[in-house]
């Protein structure tokens, strides 16, 4: 047996955890029949869920937070009530987080050595922000090592890594054109590891947590689309899913932020939302504990969980327009479509005059 | 750059400044030819031709009461899906906020339809340009008389159809993979324009027009 089957063996059951800490059973199969029911499962599938889940180790998690803006973190840890999901982010072995930890410098940077060593090819690493690669990585650096040593590291021990928010999935904002620090997502560094991308700016706690749960529960990777994130909640878009959705088929939209058909709810297609080409569960799953979300409030998506979402464009305009801010092509082609309908023309009459005058000339003779 | 991205930016850019060149081109070529000179004397003078010249626009435009049977069914099929592909394009909502951007204009009082009616137009569209085909081809004299361009001109415009309806539907992908293909198919059909028979969406009225007034100026009834 070796130094991390020690380690996980003698790590306590998620169960045994939440027993600790007095959720009850009737909250726990609550939690489980929601995250079966987020995770497209059939019902009957929620006792078997509880039961692994339950029996499931505490697996041990290395956060590492690169070039990100921590709302990522802000997303996953507050919340207005401590949840259950909280309760199940608390009860992970968190080993290294290094804006959540008490300790700082070199003791923390000890404790996640300790803690990587201890479970090597057995943790999770869980990545939040992009990874600046430019001028030899030098724009990111923790403990004097490079972001992308940390990160290169870090993988090599990983069973799994899940990327929180598009930073990490993408690129995110430091990806965006100009991109001045060479910043690139952990998929265009890291290729010989599962990686799972949660993306959003920040991505939804539920759906972080689902993820993390299907991982505990079934000890791999769920379905994944084509971008790498789990398919259950990125596999619909926000307009197929939005309550809104009978105003655009009635062809009822909102002009402006103040007009008649904001104050109405109808559609933000023209005000520029993102739904159509925007995958994520904001719009079943919601935010704040299911209170709303973005188009709720009354702002259109703006699409943060997909690739290059800050380079598509500004956010007011419609997903079928933004195409045309130079129209001096355009002229540019019609002035010499006009010289050449008059040289064409111009070279017609040349020949029929030509053609016309051999023809008299034949007549003559 | 996604298929997206390279669809409605590079590519649509070009499409547009080969169409508005090849149909300016075309135009311009046929103004500067100017009409063959006639040097009998006009039957009827320049009101009258010109009212001669839209009767004809007109009585072209409808079938013949003599050929009515044997025309007034292709005829039918050819307004029905004409008229089908005009609503979608000038009142589907996608579209309107595509010729605003286009136009550069806000234009508040464009309306749009109801996504319900477009659907069932684009479906009825599709048909009507499926039995267009199959009618071509087992139309004996309508099937000598086709040549590539017919068939190309008849392929593209089904083709961005199809992928329009695809993309509401939610058929065939994810919503902005097909919407790319739609794009990208309306792309080549705008470069395809000015050089096909579907030039003949800004030749076919004045052309009428132009015999009408000609013949009325001769004094020939049409």
């Amino acid at each position: 047996m070796t130094q991390s089957d020690n380690n996980r063996s003698s790590q306590p059951t998620i169960g045994q955890v939440l027993d600790e800490r007095g959720v009850s059973r009737r909250r726990f199969m609550k939690f489980c029949t929601a995250m079966a029911s987020l995770m497209a499962m059939p019902p009957m599938m929620t006792s078997a869920l509880a039961q692994n889940l339950r029996q499931a180790r505490r697996p041990s998690v290395i956060y590492m937070p690169f070039q990100e803006c921590t709302g990522c973190l802000e997303s996953l840890t507050r919340s207005f009530s401590p949840s259950i999901e909280n309760l199940l982010f608390d009860t992970i072995s968190l080993d290294y987080n290094h804006t959540l930890f008490a300790a700082a410098g070199t003791a923390a940077e000890a404790a996640r050595h300790e803690a990587m060593e201890a479970n090597w090819g057995e943790y999770i690493l869980i990545v939040d922000g992009s990874i600046p690669q430019g001028a030899g990585g030098v724009y990111g650096t923790s403990a004097g090592e490079s972001f992308v040593d940390q990160l290169r590291h870090a993988a090599d021990g990983a069973a799994a890594i899940l990327c929180v928010g598009t930073c990490a999935s993408f690129g995110g904002i430091p990806y965006a054109n100009p991109n001045p620090t060479g910043a690139v997502p952990v998929s265009e560094i890291i290729h010989d590891r599962p990686i799972i991308n949660v993306s959003g700016c920040p991505p939804i706690p539920a759906v972080m947590t689902g993820t993390i749960v299907h991982y505990l529960t079934t000890g791999g990777v769920p379905d994944l689309d084509k971008y790498g994130r789990p398919s259950v909640f990125y596999g619909q878009s926000i307009h197929d899913r939005c309550y809104r959705r009978r105003f655009y088929d009635e062809g009822k939209f909102a002009k402006s932020f103040d007009d008649e058909g904001a104050r109405n709810g109808w559609c933000l297609y023209e005000l520029g939302c993102r739904g159509p080409t925007t995958y994520n569960a904001c719009a079943t799953v919601k935010w704040n504990e299911g209170t709303s979300f973005p188009i709720e409030s009354g702002h259109g998506c703006i699409g943060c969980s997909e690739p290059n979402f800050w380079d598509q464009g500004g956010f007011y305009e419609p997903v079928t327009s933004k195409l045309f801010e130079d129209r001096g092509q355009i002229g540019g082609a019609a002035a010499a479509g006009v010289a050449l309908g008059a040289a064409s023309a111009y070279a017609a009459s040349r020949r029929k005059k030509k053609r016309s005058e051999t023809a008299g000339e034949e007549e003559s003779s | 750059m996604t298929i997206l991205e390279f669809a409605r930016g590079p590519m649509l850019h070009f499409a547009l400044a080969v169409f508005v060149l090849g149909v300016i081109w075309r135009i311009v070529t046929i103004l500067f030819l100017g009409f063959k000179r006639y040097h009998s004397e006009p039957r009827n003078g320049l009101v009258k031709s010109l009212i001669g010249g839209m009767t004809v626009t007109g009585s072209r435009s409808w079938p013949h009461k003599e050929f009515i049977g044997r025309t007034g069914a292709g005829e039918a099929i050819g307004y029905g899906y004409h008229i089908g592909l005009f609503i979608i394009v000038l009142l589907g909502t996608p579209h309107v906020v595509f010729w605003k951007n286009l136009f550069g204009v806000s234009a508040g009082w464009w309306p749009t339809l109801p996504g319900g009616v477009v659907h069932v137009l684009s479906i009825l569209t599709v048909t009507l340009l499926l039995i267009v085909l199959i009618r071509r081809i087992s139309h004996p004299v309508l099937r000598r008389l086709s040549n590539f361009d017919d068939y190309f001109s008849w392929f593209i415009t089904f083709t961005v159809m199809v992928t329009g309806v695809m993309a509401v539907f939610g058929l065939g992908g994810r919503y902005e993979t097909i919407l790319a293909w739609h794009i990208i198919s309306f792309n080549v059909l705008l470069i395809w324009f000015p050089f096909g028979k579907l030039m003949h969406a800004f030749f076919i009225f004045p052309t009428r027009a132009v015999v009408g007034y000609l013949q009325s100026r001769k004094g020939a009834a049409t």
